[in-house]
C-alpha cells in the first residue's frame, strides 16, 4: 500500500513582517519522495515559506505538518522547545551562506549533531561523517577546517551535515545563490544525486534550468502568494498566468 | 647619597621569588575565574529572565564604576562586619576575579552579539536546543573571537594584582616592600620587581600569541 499522507503540508500559511504581509495564506503539500522547486522574484516570500516549514520563521496563521505531525502546534514553552527540536532533527536545511561552524573541523561539523543529539559514540559519528563526505565527494577533506574550503565544498559539507541526521526531508534555501558560477554545478550534482535517491526536497532557487531538470513540481510565488504551480514542463513552457510569463521571460532571456 | 648597588639583590631573591610565586598564583586563578564568571555574566545579560538579568546588570554597573582597591577593602574589611570573614588571599582573588569578570563580560557580550545569526540558525535547524546551541556553537566561537581583547584584560590583571598587597598579601610588590624596609634600597628592589613583572608579561604575551595562532589556524 502506498502512503498517501503528504510528507510536508502547509495550510493557509500567513506571515507578517510588521505591517507587510509576506505570506498571504499559502497552501501546498509535498508527497513522500517528491521534489518541489519554489521560484519567484526576490521578496516574493519563498525563503520565508521555506523557513517556516522548520519553524525558523514563526507563522502568524496557518499550519505546517511534517509526516503527520504538526510542526507549529501550540504548546507550553518548554514542551514546544522539546517538540520543535525533535521535529527539526527530521528536517535537513541547507542555507545560502552555508553556515558551517568555523571553529569545528569538517568531521566535527557533521558529527556534532549525531553525537550530541542522538548520543552517537565519537568513533561511530566520525565513520558516519566519512560516509556522508564520501557521498558529496569530499572524503579527503574530513580533517580540514571550513575556512580552507571553497564555497562549493562548504555547501557540500553543509549538505553532508544535514544528511548525517538522516532527515525525512531536505530544505534548500537558495543553496547555490552565493556561489561563483563555476562552483554551482558541483552542488547541483549532489542535489541531483539526492533526487535520484528519492529524498523529499523543497528547493528554493533562482536557477530555472536546474529547477526544470530536477523538480517534480514547480511553484511560482509572487507577493506572498502562489501564482501558479505545475509540472516543470508545463510551467516553464506554457505558463498560464501573465505574472509567471513575464517573470520567466526576464529570466530565460536575461 | 647612596649609589645604585644591585649586588645586594641576589641575597633577597628567595623572598622576592616567593612574592613572584604568589603573584603568578593569584593572577592565574583570578584570570580563570574572571573568564568563567565573565562568560556567565554575558550569558545572563543576553539570555536570562529579567528577574536574574537586572540584578546582574546592576552589579556589573557598580563594579565598573568603582575602583578595584575600594572593592578589595569592601570584600576584606567590609564583609567581616556582616559576619562574612574571607581570608586575605581569597578576598584578593575574589576581588580581582569579579573586577575583571565585569570587563570580560562586556567583551564576551559584544563577541556573542557579533556572531552571524546563521550560526544559531544552522544549529537550531539541526535540532539543537537554545542552550545547547549556546554551549556548543556560540560560546566557543565567542571565546575564540575575543582572545585578543580578553588577553589585554589579562595583561592588565597581572599588573593590577599588585593592589592585593594593600590587604596584606605577600605578592611581588609586597615582598619588594618588605625587603626595602629591611635594606633601605627602594630603587634596586622596585626595579627588580618591575623587571620580574616585565618578564611575566613577556611570557603571558607569548602564551596569548600561541593561543591566537592556534585559533587562527582553524579559520
Amino acid at each position: 500500500m502506498t502512503d498517501v499522507r503528504p510528507m510536508i503540508e502547509v495550510r493557509g500559511a500567513r506571515k507578517f513582517f510588521g505591517p507587510l504581509e509576506v505570506l498571504k495564506g499559502i497552501d501546498f503539500s509535498v508527497a513522500r519522495g517528491q521534489i518541489v522547486a519554489v521560484i519567484g522574484p526576490s521578496g516574493s516570500g519563498k525563503s520565508t515559506l521555506l523557513r517556516s516549514i522548520n519553524h525558523l520563521e514563526t507563522l502568524d496563521g496557518g499550519e505546517v505538518w511534517l509526516d503527520g505531525v504538526q510542526v507549529n502546534q501550540t504548546l507550553a514553552r518548554r514542551a514546544f522547545e522539546k517538540h520543535i527540536n525533535s521535529v527539526r532533527q527530521q528536517m535537513g536545511m541547507v542555507f545560502q551562506h552555508f553556515n558551517l561552524f568555523p571553529h569545528l573541523s569538517v568531521a566535527e561539523n557533521i558529527a556534532i549533531a549525531p553525537m550530541k543529539l542522538k548520543g552517537m559514540a565519537k568513533a561511530d559519528a566520525r565513520a558516519l561523517a566519512l560516509k556522508m563526505l564520501d557521498k558529496v565527494g569530499l572524503a579527503d577533506k574530513i580533517d580540514a577546517f571550513p575556512a580552507r574550503l571553497s564555497g562549493g565544498q562548504k555547501q557540500r559539507v553543509a549538505i553532508a551535515r544535514a544528511l548525517a541526521m538522516q532527515p525525512k526531508v531536505m530544505l534548500f534555501d537558495e543553496a547555490t545563490s552565493a556561489l561563483d558560477p563555476e562552483l554551482v554545478d558541483e552542488v547541483n550534482l549532489v542535489m541531483k544525486q539526492l533526487a535520484a535517491e528519492h529524498m523529499t526536497m523543497v528547493i528554493v532557487t533562482h536557477e530555472m534550468r536546474f529547477a526544470a531538470e530536477v523538480a517534480d513540481r514547480v511553484i511560482f510565488m509572487a507577493d506572498g502568494a502562489v501564482v501558479e504551480e505545475g509540472k516543470p514542463d508545463d510551467l516553464f513552457r506554457n505558463p498560464v498566468q501573465e505574472r509567471t510569463r513575464s517573470f520567466l521571460k526576464k529570466f530565460l532571456n536575461g | 647619597m647612596q649609589g645604585l648597588d644591585f649586588s645586594i639583590v641576589p641575597e633577597y631573591l628567595p623572598l622576592i621569588g616567593k612574592g613572584l610565586w604568589w603573584t603568578v598564583v593569584i593572577s592565574v586563578v583570578s584570570a580563570l575565574f574572571s573568564i568563567v564568571a565573565g562568560m556567565g555574566f554575558a550569558l545572563i545579560v543576553l539570555y536570562a529572565s529579567p528577574l536574574v538579568r537586572y540584578p546582574v546588570r546592576l552589579f556589573m554597573w557598580l563594579f565598573m564604576g568603582t575602583p578595584l582597591l575600594l572593592q578589595l577593602f569592601l570584600i576584606y574589611f567590609g564583609l567581616v562586619q556582616i559576619g562574612i570573614d574571607i581570608p586575605a588571599l581569597w578576598s584578593g582573588i575574589i576581588g580581582l576575579s569579579l573586577h575583571f569578570a565585569v570587563y570580560n563580560a562586556d567583551i564576551f557580550r559584544a563577541g556573542i552579539a557579533s556572531l552571524d545569526k546563521g550560526q544559531t540558525e544552522a544549529a537550531r535547524s539541526l535540532g539543537f536546543g537554545a542552550w545547547q546551541t549556546r554551549f556548543y556553537i556560540v560560546v566557543p566561537q565567542a571565546l575564540r573571537n575575543t582572545v585578543p581583547a580578553v588577553g589585554n584584560m589579562m595583561i592588565a590583571l597581572l599588573k593590577e594584582s599588585s593592589i592585593v598587597s594593600m590587604i596584606g598579601i605577600a605578592e611581588l610588590v609586597h615582598s619588594a616592600q618588605l625587603v626595602i624596609s629591611e635594606t633601605y634600597r627602594p630603587f634596586e628592589f622596585y626595579l627588580t620587581a618591575a623587571a620580574l613583572y616585565y618578564v611575566l608579561n613577556l611570557i603571558l604575551e607569548a602564551v596569548l600569541r600561541g593561543i591566537e595562532r592556534k585559533v587562527e589556524l582553524s579559520r
